[in-house]
């Protein structure tokens, strides 16, 4: 069907594949290298990494940020995304992440004080 | 936008049907519609955990110490091999999806069979490691005590308190064990669950009676650690004990918080039937692309579609993957 409308170029262009066969074995390599550094990372746990920052450790930002990268990759390649216009691209991204953050925000935010309240409440868990 | 009337002949090419949204075909609309509203039930599950998991910030258990099992090395531990190894069965599994995708573009209907038929195998893998998993979590190694009011105590070695013994090695034989309550017994046809294999009796002795044996308890101190309490404060909580856990149930469970089993049962539950119910599309569509119903068709949309879905149900698995154990 559609033969040379994919796009070929991953890391805004840094990387140009010949064909969309060997795109998808450059981005598997890819995926390949973030998941083990996040294996290898999860193992080894760097005592530098095990800082709080923003409320919980450096390595658990890392592991996030690089889910997210792993994420991008997987919906932009395998699923097609970046061929897609850039309004299907909006229409599902933008929803996503509206609705994820702001039931992520709120529910932790909720559950961080439902841990202070029963820490520094009169009543003892521990029995 | 532009404010002038549209003239007849642009308003019957709008209304008259044959136009495509976004550029995409209905079916493939419909599907990222279905993994929208999928992703926010999944993320609602996930966000649910971390909810549990912040509301218990300084007690939940920590999955490097419960999933760290592999296949033919009993006793060794080996955190986090076994998922990262699930991990990459998944991926590749999509990339072989990729690839028939692009082979059906290029109408080479044996490509797709091949890639089509990888991609089922990896997604039974995938399914028959995670059921693995579920066996070695409910069955459980060690075994605990659990108190009244919900905490979990493990046992381990005082000299080296990242050695844990089993429940097997520790309770001593007490004779005279009461029996399982069945069904057919007494009155009014009621039951209860499987007894656990040592009464809370034996282990309770079992561990007086051990000297080099100490209690860890659920709670983590500031590095991230399980607290492992001395000999002396150990004797004097285990008078606390009221059960004995083995495995993992949706009530109790040996590793920890109770909430966590129920999580890991439903988040872990939920994907594993994406993926079951993935493989059975895919084989399905596997057999119309055999019997060349696509070729006919004149395009292989169908496996693009099942594609994205199959895809989606990896993109799941990664931040399962990250919030279940590796964060």
């Amino acid at each position: 069907m559609e033969n040379n409308t994919h796009k070929l170029e991953i890391f805004r262009g840094l990387l140009k594949f010949k064909s969309n066969q060997t795109k998808i074995w450059g981005v598997l390599i890819f995926l390949s290298i973030v998941t083990t550094i996040e294996v290898v990372l999860g193992i080894v746990k760097p005592e530098i990494l095990m800082n709080t920052f923003l409320s919980t450790k450096l390595i658990n930002w890392i592991f996030i940020i690089l889910t997210l990268v792993k994420a991008y990759y997987i919906a932009w390649d395998f699923m097609h995304l970046r061929d897609e216009t850039s309004g299907l691209q909006a229409s599902i991204v933008i929803t996503l992440i509206f609705l994820i953050a702001y039931l992520v925000f709120i529910i932790l935010v909720e559950g961080n004080y439902i841990y202070d309240v029963m820490y520094e409440g009169f009543v003892s868990w521990n029995f | 936008m532009s404010t002038t009337i549209s003239t007849n002949i642009e308003e019957e090419d709008l209304w008259g049907g044959g136009k495509q949204p976004f550029k995409a075909s209905y079916g493939k609309l419909m599907m990222w519609f279905f993994i929208v509203s999928d992703a926010l039930t999944f993320s609602g599950f996930l966000v649910a955990y971390g909810f549990s998991r912040f509301k218990n910030i300084d007690s939940w258990p920590i999955a490097d110490e419960v999933f760290n099992h592999f296949p033919f090395l009993h006793g060794v531990d080996a955190p986090m091999y076994y998922v990262a190894l699930m991990t990459f069965v998944l991926i590749f599994s999509s990339v072989t999806m990729v690839l028939a995708v692009d082979a059906g573009h290029h109408m080479q209907k044996e490509r797709v069979v091949f890639y089509m038929a990888l991609t089922i195998i990896g997604g039974a893998i995938f399914v028959g490691s995670q059921a693995w998993e579920w066996k070695n979590f409910i069955k459980g190694e060690y075994g605990a005590v659990e108190t009244n009011g919900g905490q979990i105590y493990q046992f381990v070695y005082e000299d080296n308190p990242k050695k844990r013994i089993g429940l097997e090695n520790l309770a001593l034989e007490i004779p005279g064990d009461r029996v399982q309550h069945e069904s057919k017994n007494g009155i009014w046809f009621r039951d209860e669950s499987t007894l656990p294999s040592f009464t809370l009796n034996e282990v309770v002795s079992g561990f007086k009676s051990n000297p080099n044996i100490v209690i860890k308890t659920e709670k983590i101190d500031e590095k991230g650690h399980k607290i492992i309490l001395s000999r002396e404060e150990s004797l004097e909580k285990i008078s606390q004990a009221k059960y004995v856990v083995e495995g993992a149930n949706l009530v109790r469970n040996e590793y920890g918080n109770r909430l966590f089993a129920d999580f890991f049962f439903f988040i872990t539950g939920f994907h594993g039937f994406h993926v079951l119910s993935g493989v059975v599309i895919n084989i399905i569509i596997f057999f119309n692309v055999l019997i060349g119903t696509y070729e006919r068709r004149g395009h292989y949309e169908m496996v693009e579609k099942v594609g994205l879905y199959w895809h989606f149900v990896d993109l799941v698995w990664v931040f399962v993957f990250t919030f279940f154990y590796l964060v």
